[in-house]
């Protein structure tokens, strides 16, 4: 019972970082390279830009989400489980969706990376 | 590319471990979250171990949104990867803590897969028209071309 708990947990992280993660890379895309912006018309530009946005808004509560999802799943899990299948899996899942989603060229080169780095992290737990 | 931009990219990536690891920290001197005990969370921020990972996870994020306004989501993910590296690397020579060959492939595999993103270009998602072998060359001109 515990562990699917810690499965269930797990899962819910994954779905809402990707979530999270799709929306604020598509803000920031938005608002623009933060560098240039600051330059040419300071930083509470950007800093309202960034608020402003609703993807920014939705990003950060998806990301509420996968955070007080983690904070339960440790406090159920092993931590050596939980965070690295959790961080495992979000690097699958935000390959597929950078992908769909925000249009990204995830060619060979990307799809080796990902696995690469999932399979080492998941590694690293055991 | 510029040193800025790898700056940032370290941030981020040295942000996430400590955060994390101070959290974690913290979370097991708090003890077990239950969603009947909803209370416990409060508690739980206000351990140091939990709010100082908290602070530092805000570094983390601040650096993210910054890296996400420039690169891709799929070039910015395997960097916070490399925390895991930094943290094993901790463990082995400033804790003298044994890693075990399967955590060593296990860094092996994340650098090398870090290695393969970091040799592409940062930003893709603008670029409708190419191929794969010269559009990596556009991109990475129109890249360096902003980069200033």
């Amino acid at each position: 019972m515990k562990s699917l708990y810690t499965w269930c947990g797990i899962l819910v992280i994954v779905l809402a970082s990707v979530v999270g993660d799709v929306l604020l890379a598509r803000a920031m895309k938005q608002v623009g390279d933060v560098h240039d912006v600051w330059r040419r018309s300071g930083l509470w530009t950007v800093i309202g830009r960034t608020l402003g946005n609703s993807n920014f808004f939705l990003g950060v509560t998806a990301m509420a989400v996968a955070f007080f999802s983690l904070l339960f799943s440790l406090s159920w899990g092993d931590v050596s489980l939980v965070a690295p299948a959790a961080a495992s899996l979000t690097f699958i899942g935000n390959a597929f969706a950078a992908k769909i989603f925000l249009h990204e060229k995830v060619d060979r080169r990307r799809w080796i990376a990902a696995m690469l780095v999932a399979a080492g992290v998941a590694l690293l737990a055991g | 590319m510029t040193l800025r931009k790898y700056l940032v990219l370290a941030g981020v990536t040295v942000f996430a471990a400590a955060g994390d690891s101070m959290l974690s920290h913290g979370m097991k001197q708090t003890g077990n979250i239950s969603l009947h005990h909803l209370q416990g969370v409060i508690f739980a921020v206000l351990n140091p171990w939990v709010a100082v990972g908290i602070v530092l996870l805000l570094a983390f994020f601040a650096s993210y949104m910054n890296a996400l306004s420039w690169a891709d989501l799929t070039y910015v993910l395997p960097a916070t990867s490399l925390g895991y590296v930094l943290l094993a690397l901790v463990a082995r020579f400033v804790l003298h803590e044994q890693v075990s060959p399967l955590r060593w492939l296990g860094i092996a595999l994340i650098s090398g897969g870090v290695g393969f993103v970091a040799g592409g270009p940062a930003l893709t998602s603008h670029a409708p028209h190419e191929n794969v072998e010269a559009g990596e060359t556009v991109v990475s001109a129109v890249a360096s071309g902003v980069d200033r």
